[in-house]
This record gives structure tokens, C-alpha cells and sequence, in this order.
């Protein structure tokens, strides 16, 4: 389990080297995109290159350009919508509960970020603009600042490890009396 | 009375999306000393870290706000001159401007916003007679995460409902972020069931052998916080009952997440 303190937008090199269960904070550039926003890049496109981006699957509560609470959305919603996010170039998609690993192999990564803590996330955002707004505030793309954002859990890596697969599978094993 | 509901509505709203109950805190509190697993351990102590952070700034812990639900309990011998929804309505939308709220109340098809968290069937008002002229009102705001996960099984008399719960914990856990709080309606009908299970939430956590026994079973998942393996994967259970068909055995399980959220505020 190593720390990393990462620089977005993310090089191929920096994926590369992360490894499932590694921590990883990440500062600059951060991209919200959740149920309405995929949809809706799939139907017309991204409005902005998301190349070496990291995607916050996240709909943050946001007043007068100002970060309140910003925890991550499930991301099992978008999961029909991966491949065509790392066709964009996206480096790593930020969310909780997990996405299928396929996908990521040899491109990007996986983070989980801590599920309901919306207030100490928004700690470490800053509003830098607004993209898709008609989509409302919890489904529009927003782009954020990050400043060592994290702790995030590297829970899917670029090598096909998937952490949250481990820990189902050996949950659903038969109980041992 | 109209004014003292409105305003209780928003007060039950301010302290259940900013701060968690003493007792919730506990357990998490608890589970932190007692989890072997350092991952698991830095989660439960980020989430405490989160409380913290929520409290002092006075801003919603979680950017789900949720959907307003509401407990009321009202004295029998209380009669009141207003539409109590139409003013728990009121209070949901002032807190939606001024806590601020998440708008998150949509039509189920058009998916149009209404801005302001009400809508038709929401708020949703639990409504019980209690003795005398008092009336309680608590706000459990129920974030979307963890009610997706939540399922009813028909099942066969033949089967084991506790069998059932194992699996579906096992499978949907992770999205539902845990460690969880697991509400359990036994029996009844398709809908009695899930009206139980919500109940059960509402009158967490449960202490009988029965609920205590099915908590450490959980446990023994290894599912742990967020779903990256620990000792903690729930932190209550409570289950409620009524007799079912002698055909029939549901079985609703209403998953709630670490955040488990309610303020109640008393009108005299």
C-alpha cells in the first residue's frame, strides 16, 4: 500500500504504476459527471477534453459558486457508459461502490472515494467553471480545483486487479461454521 | 400551530442533514477502536473526521441530501385547522433554499426537476396516533445510494428469509455505503413488508437475540467499509413482523448507509 500525490491531468505512466489498494490524493483539475451528463456526451458529444481528465462521478451541492458537499455517487449507474468515457481519454473515473474492471485494462483507474463524506470533500474542491448547466446542479458538469483530494483507494488499477471483485466474491462464498 | 410546524419541519431538517445522531456516532465510534483491517480503520475515522468537519461549518454531511421523509406522531385529542403535509411541504422548501438542500425530487419519467425537493407524494409523511395533544416530527432525509439497493422478496414458506438477507447483503452492499444500518419487514403483504422495513429503520437499532445474531453474521462477510473489506459491514439491525399469508413469506430489506440520518423536533 503506497501513498500517491498526484497531479491531474493524469500520463499514461501514472496510471501505470498505481496498484490495487494504493492511496492516492490528486490535485488540479477534477470533472463532475453523473447519470444526465453521460447520457447526454453519448447522444452530442463532450462539451471539453477530458483527455488524462479525472471524472468525479459526483452531483455536488454547490451555493453562490461555493463547494458545500461534494461525495461521490454510486458509479454502478454509468457503468454502461465506461467505454466511451476512456475513449475520451479519461486517465481515472473517481466514484464509490465500483465499476466493472474490463474496461480499465491498460488505460486507467478505478478511485473510491469515502462514500457520505460530502462536507470534507467539499474542503478540498473550488468551483473553476460550469459545463451542461440546463442538466441542474447535481447533473451538470462541473469543473472543479482540486487540492489533495482524497484519500481515494485505488480499487480497480490498469492491471486488472479489482478490489471490490475480490471482496464480493469471497463474501458470497458459503459461510464457514 | 400552522408557523410552529413549518418551522420545526425546517429546524428537524437543519440538525438531521448536518449532524448524525449521538448514538449513530457511537457505534462508528466503536467500530473505528475495534476494526483490524487499517483500510477499513481509516474509513470509519474519515467518516468521524467528515462529522466533524459537518458540525462545525454547519454544512449537509452527505451532498445527497436525500428525499424528505418524515415520522409524525400525533396526540389523538390534537386537532389541527391546516393541511399537516401542505405545511411540512412549506418547511421542506424553505430548508431547500435556506440550508441549503440538494434539489433531488424529480418525475419519475420526464425527470424534470422541481427545484425545490417537493412534488407529488413527496414529502413522504409516516403518520401515527399517539396518546394526547403533542406532535412529534422527525426528519429522515433518505439519500438515493443506499434505497436503491433496497429489494422485497416473495419468498417460499420453504425458504429462509435469513438466507435471503445474507445473499442480497453479500451482492449489494457495497453501493449502499457501508458499514449499513439494515431495516428488515418480515412478513405481511408485498407492501406491508416494505412499509415494515422502513419502520424498522425508523426504530433502529434492534437489540433481541434474533437481530443481534443476523448483525454478526453480516459481520463475518468481510465486506467491511465502502465495500473494501473489513470487520465492519453493519452497524444495526432491526427487524419488524406481522403475520403473512400462509402462502407467503416477504421479505423487504431497506438498506441505509453509514449516515444514518434523523432529527426529531417536539411541538407542545
Amino acid at each position: 500500500m503506497t501513498e500517491y500525490h498526484l497531479q491531474t491531468p493524469l500520463s499514461g505512466e501514472d496510471v501505470e504504476k498505481l496498484v490495487a489498494g494504493d492511496v492516492v490524493f490528486l490535485s488540479g483539475p477534477l470533472f463532475t459527471a453523473r447519470d444526465k451528463a453521460h447520457a447526454l456526451i453519448r447522444r452530442t458529444g463532450c462539451p471539453i477534453s477530458l483527455q488524462g481528465a479525472a471524472l468525479y462521478h459526483c452531483g455536488p451541492l454547490i451555493k453562490d459558486e461555493r463547494v458545500l458537499s461534494a461525495g461521490p455517487t454510486t458509479s454502478g449507474r454509468m457503468a454502461r457508459y465506461t467505454d466511451d468515457i476512456l475513449l475520451l481519454g479519461v486517465r481515472a473515473i473517481i466514484g464509490k461502490g465500483g465499476l466493472p474492471g474490463e474496461p480499465f485494462r491498460g488505460k486507467a483507474v478505478y478511485l473510491a472515494y469515502p462514500g457520505g463524506c460530502g462536507a470534507a470533500a467539499a474542503q478540498q474542491l473550488k468551483v473553476l467553471g460550469v459545463h451542461l448547466s440546463e442538466l441542474g446542479m447535481a447533473e451538470s458538469l462541473w469543473e472543479f480545483e482540486a487540492k489533495n483530494f482524497g484519500p481515494m483507494i485505488v480499487a480497480v488499477d490498469a492491471h486488472g486487479k479489482d478490489l471490490y471483485q475480490e471482496v464480493r466474491r469471497s463474501a458470497q462464498k458459503p459461510e464457514m461454521d | 400551530m400552522r408557523e410552529k410546524v413549518v418551522e420545526a419541519t425546517v429546524r428537524a431538517l437543519q440538525r438531521a442533514e448536518t449532524s448524525l445522531p449521538d448514538w449513530v456516532l457511537q457505534r462508528i465510534d466503536e467500530a473505528a477502536a475495534r476494526e483490524s483491517h487499517p483500510l477499513a480503520r481509516h474509513h470509519l475515522q474519515f467518516m468521524l473526521e467528515n462529522m466533524r468537519i459537518a458540525g462545525k461549518k454547519c454544512l449537509p454531511l452527505c451532498q445527497d441530501t436525500g428525499l424528505p421523509i418524515f415520522h409524525v406522531q400525533m396526540g389523538r385529542d390534537l386537532s389541527l385547522d391546516f393541511s399537516l403535509s401542505e405545511a411540512i411541504a412549506e418547511g421542506v422548501r424553505i430548508a431547500t433554499r435556506e440550508i441549503p438542500l440538494r434539489p433531488n425530487a424529480v418525475h419519475p419519467q420526464t425527470r424534470k426537476n422541481s427545484g425545490d425537493n417537493t412534488g407529488p407524494g413527496m414529502p413522504d409523511i409516516i403518520l401515527d396516533y399517539v396518546d394526547g395533544r403533542g406532535l412529534s416530527l422527525t426528519a429522515f432525509p433518505k439519500g438515493a445510494g443506499s434505497e436503491n439497493m433496497s429489494l422485497v422478496g416473495m419468498l417460499n414458506p420453504a425458504d429462509d428469509p435469513f438466507d435471503f438477507i445474507m445473499k442480497s447483503v453479500a451482492e449489494r452492499a457495497a453501493n449502499a455505503c457501508p458499514p449499513l444500518f439494515l431495516g428488515i419487514g418480515l412478513g405481511g403483504s408485498f407492501d406491508l413488508a416494505a412499509r415494515l422495513a422502513k419502520r424498522a429503520l425508523l426504530n433502529m437499532p434492534g437489540s433481541s437475540v434474533e437481530e443481534l445474531l443476523l448483525l454478526e453474521r453480516i459481520n463475518s462477510l468481510g465486506i467491511g467499509p465502502m465495500g473494501l473489506g473489513g470487520d465492519t459491514t453493519a452497524l444495526g439491525i432491526k427487524i419488524e413482523k406481522a403475520f403473512c399469508h400462509t402462502a407467503s413469506l416477504p421479505v423487504a430489506i431497506n438498506f441505509q448507509c453509514w449516515a444514518n440520518r434523523s432529527a426529531t423536533e417536539v411541538i407542545q
